[in-house]
């Protein structure tokens, strides 16, 4: 039990050096965070110069298609970029994120129903075609607003994020914790899958909101609209990456995975446990609905499906596949895993189910990154 | 949320409103020197009590023991005190206007009230230094630790920290590669960062060498004084090294106190606990 001078003098933490410029504290000793920003950059170059320069015939054209389905999977891996943010770091899994994810899905849904206008099939310049189809006289009083792009984005925060806080609030306040936070988070989604399917909600019902035109003046059937949400959706989910990262390095991640690992034993030393799981569960459902609102003009519909359970249990996996607690490996996953879907489902349609739950198995049982719930649980 | 709290505390259905509940009258008058106050506290989970009007009264500077058969209501007491549970009856005082039945657990934490549990509980997948980063006396709600850094001094008392419990040299280490003993260091490490005043050490010595259970009683000997330390232990030989006065609980009250020796020799708890050693 000899004390070593040396060591106290000459050990210089890691907090110490990015305490001198905390701006390169989400890129310090993080190859495969920076590799991924890497690689996003220059995805979006090829895409621009591929898409919009080189002209059609040519070998090295990407075509319409393929901009938008990996712009989709960018957006999905926002999503699954928000739930290893709360599982990997905070230990809370969520059987329900699919929820927050089609909130800002529909609240940028409700702004290009908006956007139709008098184009619809009905040429009614009011209301949407769904609710001409249902008799209904006038807009419903939470439709207002939403003709304007600031509003829809604030709404795109703001739904989730409210949802979250009212449910965290209600949740973590009374220590509901582990498998029993989960159930209640597919029962939250599963909830609102049945509200959203009731025509007299006024968000469309079975059909949801379809049939879009534009998006802030630009024709969503135009190259250059698809190639710029594109970008977008890599954009969101760069500055997602690094905000991640950053609230992951920062004392306040720090405290999460404390509270991962050894709730009660955070609460000793002073923190008030509910608070933070609070904050991020709100965090991870903002960042979720943003993922939601790039999704949705991309892929041109928003219908309860979204909501659905499955949907929130398949983007586990994504998470697991990936290595959860590492965030590139969220990214990877949602990436892989997508694609696969694409691939399995056009070809061997029967047997992605199969593959799926293989695929989780085998993730949970082999990959790194994982532990046991023994460790996750302790305290 | 203030309001809400407050008409959740006029509800509690474990507690009479404070306006029914009978006067309580402080008996002992020198509270002063006191640091823990703790009186008639009972606790009975359906029926069985398993704290019966409690005594406890705590010196400041003080290095208790506190030993007692299993069941006997260590672990409930450690409860009550650190806000874990609260007591059918009874006061808890903490110093000489704190009253701990009013606070929650962090609160009671950043009163001056630290824990450690029976089981080795540190942050497995931080570093030694992180562990008591992270215990350090600071702002501990959420934004402020969103944009937390250290201060040199911070740094400064982490590395005496560490140097009290003897991990300097295994700071960068991740908690959870440290052995069973300095497991036990670190958490009594990360109780000491936040100066508490009064540390309560659940079982200290259980599994440890008897090199490290040596180094366990120096180390607790050395924070007494300075704050008060109670300290709950099976181990009598450890208890015999450390002691000066030792508490003996038997069905939830107070069976006997006094100096080790004394202890030993009355009758009553050698037919109860020691079982005639």
């Amino acid at each position: 039990m000899t004390i070593s001078m040396s060591a106290a003098t000459s050990t210089m933490s890691m907090d110490t050096r990015a305490h001198k410029n905390p701006l390169l504290l989400p890129f310090a000793q993080d190859s495969w965070g920076n590799s991924l920003l890497f690689v996003l950059v220059v995805v979006c170059v090829l895409v621009i110069v591929g898409n919009l320069v080189v002209p059609e015939g040519s070998a090295l054209h990407v075509p319409t298609w393929v901009v938008t389905l990996v712009g989709k999977y960018l957006a999905l891996a926002l999503l699954a970029l928000s739930v290893d943010l709360i599982w990997g770091y905070a230990g809370i899994l969520s059987l329900g994120h699919g929820a927050f994810f089609a909130l800002g899905g529909y609240a940028m849904g409700m702004y290009l129903m908006r956007q139709i206008g008098d184009r619809g099939v009905y040429g009614n310049p009011e209301l949407p075609d769904f609710m001409v189809f249902l008799n209904w006289q006038e807009l419903p009083w939470y439709w207002h607003g939403f003709d304007q792009f600031w509003f829809a984005l604030v709404m795109v925060l703001l739904a989730p994020g409210l949802l979250a806080y009212v449910f965290g609030w209600l949740a973590f306040r009374s220590r509901v914790t582990g498998v029993y936070l989960s159930i209640i988070t597919q029962a939250l989604t599963y909830a609102l899958l049945l509200a959203f399917f009731r025509n007299e909600m006024g968000f469309g019902g079975n059909n949801g909101l379809t049939d879009f035109k534009d998006i802030l003046g630009f024709s969503l059937k135009a190259d250059s609209t698809r190639v710029a949400l594109f970008v977008s959706s890599a954009m969101a989910l760069a500055l997602g990456y690094i905000l991640c990262r950053w609230v992951t390095r920062s004392k306040f991640g720090r405290v999460l995975v404390a509270v991962r690992d050894a709730e009660n034993r955070t609460r000793f030393v002073g923190y008030k446990v509910e608070s933070y799981k609070l904050a991020v569960f709100v965090l991870s459902a903002c960042i979720a609905g943003i993922a939601g609102a790039l999704y949705v003009p991309q892929v041109g519909i928003i219908n309860p499906g979204e909501f659905s359970p499955l949907n929130s249990i398949e983007l586990v996996i994504w998470v697991a596949v990936g290595g959860r607690g590492t965030l590139y490996g969220a990214v990877v996953g949602a990436l892989l895993v997508n694609y696969l879907k694409t691939y399995f489902t056009g070809v061997l349609p029967e047997v992605w189910l199969f593959f799926l739950g293989a695929l989780f198995v085998l993730a949970t049982m082999f990959l790194p990154g994982h532990r046991g719930n023994t460790a996750a649980q302790a305290g | 949320m203030a309001a809400l709290d407050t008409l959740k505390n006029a509800f509690r259905p474990d507690r009479v409103w404070e306006f029914l509940a009978p006067e309580r009258q402080i008996l002992v008058e020198e509270r002063n020197n006191l640091i823990l106050y703790v009186e008639d506290v009972t606790v009975s989970f359906d029926g069985f009590k398993a704290l019966n009007a409690l005594n406890l009264y705590i010196n400041r500077g003080e290095l208790r023991c506190i030993i007692g058969a299993n069941g006997a209501g260590k672990s409930t007491m450690m409860d009550v005190i650190t806000g874990k549970l609260r007591p059918d009856e009874g006061i808890v005082y903490f110093g000489e206007n704190i009253n701990l039945l009013k606070l929650s657990e962090p609160e009671i934490a950043s009163a001056g009230v630290g824990r450690k549990f029976q089981k080795p509980t540190v942050f497995e997948f931080h570093t030694v230094f992180h562990n008591l980063e992270l215990a350090m006396r600071a702002n501990k709600r959420v934004l402020p630790t969103l944009f937390a850094s250290l201060s040199g001094e911070q740094q400064d008392r982490i590395q005496e920290v560490l140097a009290i419990i003897g991990l300097l040299d295994l700071q960068e280490t991740m908690a959870g590669a440290l052995s069973h003993g300095q497991k036990q260091w670190l958490e009594i490490g990360v109780l000491l960062i936040q100066d508490p005043q009064l540390l309560l050490v659940d079982e200290p010595v259980a599994g440890m060498t008897p090199q490290e259970t040596e180094r366990t009683a120096e180390l607790l000997t050395s924070l007494a004084g300075e704050r008060s330390v109670v300290v709950v232990e099976h181990d009598m030989e450890f208890i015999r090294s450390i002691a000066k006065t030792v508490t003996v609980l038997h069905q939830g009250s107070v069976l006997a106190e006094g100096s080790m020796q004394q202890i030993q020799d009355n009758a009553q708890v050698r037919e109860v606990y020691l079982g005639g050693d």
